[in-house]
């Protein structure tokens, strides 16, 4: 592929990105301004919002994807992850089950 | 570009820069150790925040504090940001002319403090009523998640700043592509750990 070719590769993946994301920001904006949804509901589409858009960030602007590449920054990634959600989900588990004891 | 020719997570320069192209490849995965320990900071930011949410001793809570309109901003604003990033990544990448590398970085820049200015307006504002750490457990969180992922972005705008005069003083040289390399990845992941502050805070804050 050319230069050219490769860089208007790339400047479309960074509008593919910045498009998604915009859209994945503005919807649960505009969930949260309008309201009308059970609370419940609008947060499970927060949550999942937000998740989408931490995937569409780490695969357009950072790059990461799963093709042939160093693993050993792939693997450090992941287990970063896995350390976040065993950190911050657990902290958040015990403490609202022990407040949920206490009451 | 091919798909051996990929060496770390993040844009890779490619085998136009050789030398750079083989110079980032252990200082980017060493910046990537540093942005995943950070990682772990914020995550431990974000679970005291979630667990302090109802310890708001009778002061305000996140209804009472928070404005839709100016997250909503601040989000608009870091996201344009991240994008502009790119195109000065694409600029160095493709060997523009430096001028082309200065113009998207002083893009980007401008929006970092405009950013910094929205959110400095918003803590004042909570100041101001006040709602400052002091108030309350949640307030303590709040302040200790919120401006840390703030001084973040202010010593990223420190860096871009740096970064200009660099290209300036030494050119675009081996060491100045990398270091906009590692820049890049700062000012990506600080829009991503935006991304939880505003679904996390703001959001789901104003949705119950």
């Amino acid at each position: 592929m050319s230069e050219a070719q490769e860089n208007a590769r790339e400047l479309k993946s960074y509008f593919i990105g910045y498009g998604l994301a915009l859209v994945l920001s503005i919807v649960p904006f505009a969930l949260v301004i309008w309201g009308g949804l059970a609370t419940s509901t609008t947060l499970s589409i927060i949550a999942g919002f937000a998740l989408v858009q931490i995937v569409v960030h780490c695969r357009f602007f950072l790059h990461i994807d799963l093709s042939e590449q160093k693993r050993e920054d792939l693997q450090l990634i992941l287990f970063s992850a896995l350390l976040f959600t065993l950190m911050a989900g657990g902290t958040i588990w015990i403490m609202f089950n022990l407040h949920m004891r206490m009451m | 570009m091919s798909a051996e020719a990929r060496k770390h997570p993040g844009i890779n320069l490619g085998t136009a820069h050789a030398e750079a192209h083989d110079a980032a490849e252990v200082v980017v995965f060493g910046f990537w150790v540093f942005l995943m320990s950070d990682l772990v900071l914020f995550g431990l930011l974000f679970a005291t925040y979630v667990v302090m949410l109802g310890a708001t001793a009778g002061g305000p809570g996140p209804k009472e504090l928070f404005d839709i309109k100016s997250a909503g901003t601040e989000t608009f604003i870091l996201l344009t940001s991240s994008f502009t990033f790119g195109m000065a990544s694409l600029a160095l990448k493709y060997g523009r002319h430096p001028l082309r590398l200065q113009f998207w970085l002083a893009v980007t820049l401008i929006l970092g403090l405009i950013f910094l200015g929205f959110e400095i307006h918003d803590f004042i504002a909570m100041f101001e009523r006040n709602a400052g750490p002091s108030r309350s457990g949640f307030l303590s969180a709040f302040f200790a998640l919120v401006p840390t992922h703030g001084l973040h972005v202010t010593a990223g705008s420190i860096w871009i700043a740096v970064m200009m005069v660099q290209v300036v003083v030494f050119g675009v040289d081996t060491p100045v592509k990398t270091r906009i390399l590692r820049l890049g990845l700062f000012w990506h992941f600080l829009d991503i750990v935006w991304v939880g502050i505003f679904s996390v805070v703001y959001l789901a804050g104003l949705a119950r």
